[in-house]
């Protein structure tokens, strides 16, 4: 479904996609991750077909942009991370509008678009202006507009920034039914929970290079331990703590808050770090997740 | 999010590619003029009040003033207003035709960025381009006939002259429209882009365009603001085609083609950097 082969952008002499290289292939769901500025949304511009590339390879449904933008395209349903709609008019327009951009039938929008109002559980907000709409609302609207040509790759930039919880479970669900429907998804996110709930492998990215790659699992097994242990000393002795605790598990991890340490059995490290008359205010004993992988390979937490 | 059940296809079955890429420019235009539609109400008043207050002051007024003057020999040979017409109908079509390519091109890339969401479609630049041309076109045709309904029925013209002038006014204002799709193209910041377009172009272009007196009246050193003007070449053929100004036949081919070449240089330029800024 896509290929992607050194892909880079430049802007004049910025970098913001290095040469990276990916494959996606049908049906399958897959993430880009990476702290603000690592050129996620970028790729996700080439990969649309939109934003060209400087330099590499890219092949989009067997197709490459450059040559046949038009055609890949309207194969392509496109949730921007920034909801570009027109203000004026109303709901239900804005998705009525964007079908008839894929030439789709004035006869089967109507119905189409009913059915996408209601998904989005806007049909109550069918005829509001879309100014007048909050921003979880425009979200799913631009959602929902993405969905209006069937696409056979479904490209979503931050999906569910703005979302309220019970929204994201629900296009969670929505999108792994979707993905059920033979529909290749491409995600970014900044939720780890969500690249693994939803993502079959994905890529690491940070200043426009791929960190690494792989499914959630092999991820977390190879660039984390089985468990983590967060203590906390307080603000100002974690530094100190932290040197005196530097041996203990495979890695230790200090934070300005807290101080995490990867090893196999986190009961274990906590019973030591008593032996060593240590006593953490706090401590905390949780499995590694993806939030683990993306320090140890950024060097920065997500929620920055 | 709600659990609806959607119905599924997938775009290889709903989709006819070619034939989406062949109306591409319409379905712009079918949005521009869903837009525009929410401002019917005011497009109508402003194209009404407009011709109507500027006749009742300055055709009537000062037209009666003007043939009171100068008498049995009058140096334009003609009514004050129906010399005036020409110009009159010629600026209106202009500013209406480029309202539909100025605003909607800061809307496009700046304001709603709505830009970015039809190149995520089949559409292409060119598409784009072609369609709001295409929605000008149409709004500049409406505005130009109430004008010249108005026209008439204050007797500034008789019923006759209406196809030329309707005529001669749409294409200054689609060729104008050109020409400002493209200037707009490049604006990055929205910092009263419309303040200065306005008093640096729009008002010396009417008034220094032989509007209210031939152009030949002016100094020499002012007379190119007419020459580039497209209110001047409309103005100066409409006057021929309606009442038989003299106008010597190379002239004439001028402002056809000058406007035919602005609206086409216009059109180029704006496809160009709309593709690049929609493919950055
Ligand atoms: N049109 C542009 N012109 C110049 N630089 C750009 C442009 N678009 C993006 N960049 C730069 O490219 C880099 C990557 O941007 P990108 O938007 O791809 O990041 P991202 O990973 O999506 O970040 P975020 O998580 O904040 O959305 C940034 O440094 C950004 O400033
Ligand atoms: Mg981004």
């Amino acid at each position: 479904m896509i290929i992607a082969r050194g892909l880079t952008k430049k802007y004049d002499d910025f970098v913001a996609v290095d040469g990276i290289d990916f494959e996606v292939k049908k049906g399958e769901s897959f993430g880009l991750l990476g702290p603000n500025g690592a050129g996620k949304s970028t790729t996700m511009r080439m990969i649309a077909s939109t934003s060209r590339r400087t330099g590499g390879e890219l092949t989009i449904l067997g197709k490459d942009p450059n040559k046949h933008g038009p055609e890949i395209r309207a194969h392509l349903g496109v949730v921007h991370q920034q909801d570009n709609h027109d203000g004026e008019l109303k709901t239900w327009e804005n998705l009525y509008i964007y079908g008839r951009y894929f030439g789709l039938s004035r006869a089967f929008l109507k119905k189409k678009v009913e059915e996408l109002l209601e998904f989005a559980q806007l049909t109550e907000k069918r005829d509001v202006k879309v100014d007048q709409l909050s921003g979880g609302m425009k979200r799913r609207l631009t959602i929902a507009r993405g969905l209006v040509n069937e696409p056979e790759i479904l490209m979503l930039d931050e999906p569910t920034t703005g979302l309220d919880p019970q929204a994201r479970h629900i296009l969670w669900d929505r999108l792994f039914r979707l993905k059920e429907e033979g529909v290749t998804l491409v995600i970014t996110t900044h939720y780890m929970d969500e690249a693994e709930q939803l993502c079959d492998r994905l890529i690491v990215m940070d200043k426009g290079k791929i960190m690494a790659e792989g499914s959630p699992a092999a991820l977390i097994k190879k660039y984390s331990s089985k468990e983590v242990l967060e203590v906390r000393f307080g603000s100002k002795n974690n530094a100190d703590a932290a040197k005196k605790i530097a041996h203990l598990g495979d890695r230790i991890e200090p934070l300005p808050d807290r101080i995490l340490v990867y090893s196999e059995d986190g009961e274990k490290v906590l019973k030591q770090i008593h032996k060593l008359g240590l006593e953490p205010q706090t401590s905390l004993v949780r499995r590694s997740s993806l939030e683990d992988v993306f320090l140890r390979l950024t060097g920065r937490t997500l929620v920055d | 999010m709600t659990d609806t059940k959607l119905s599924w296809q997938g775009s290889s079955k709903i989709l006819d590619v070619p034939k989406a890429r062949i109306w591409a420019p319409w379905y712009v235009a079918e949005y521009r003029l869903r837009n525009m539609s929410k401002w019917l109400g005011a497009i109508v008043a402003f194209g009404l009040g407009n011709p109507v207050l500027y006749l009742l002051s300055v055709g009537i007024g000062i037209g009666a003033l003007v043939d009171s003057t100068s008498g049995a020999d009058n140096p334009i040979g003609v009514p004050y207003l129906t010399f005036l017409a020409p110009a009159l109908l010629a600026t209106a079509a202009i500013q209406a035709a480029m309202d539909e390519t100025t605003f909607p091109t800061m809307q496009g890339f700046l304001w709603d960025k709505s830009f970015f969401a039809m190149i995520s479609t089949q559409l292409m630049a060119r598409d784009i381009v072609g369609g709001i041309m295409i929605a000008s076109s149409i709004r500049c045709s409406f505005n130009t006939l109430i004008y010249a309904g108005v026209l008439v029925l204050f007797g500034a013209i008789p019923l006759t002259s209406v196809p030329v002038l309707v005529f001669a006014a749409i294409f200054a204002g689609i060729s104008f429209a050109g020409v400002m799709l493209a200037v707009t193209s490049f604006v990055k910041q929205d910092d009263g882009f419309y303040a200065i377009v306005g008093r640096f172009v729009l008002t010396p272009m009417f008034m220094f365009s032989g509007t209210f007196y031939p152009l030949e009246s002016l100094p020499i050193y002012l007379q190119w603001v007419g020459w580039i003007s497209p209110v001047w070449h409309a103005t100066n053929l409409g006057r021929n085609l309606s009442y038989g100004l003299e106008v010597e036949p190379w002239l004439l081919a001028v402002h056809v083609i000058f406007m035919g070449a602005i609206l086409v240089a216009g059109m180029i330029v704006a496809t160009r950097k709309f593709a690049s800024r929609l493919s950055a």
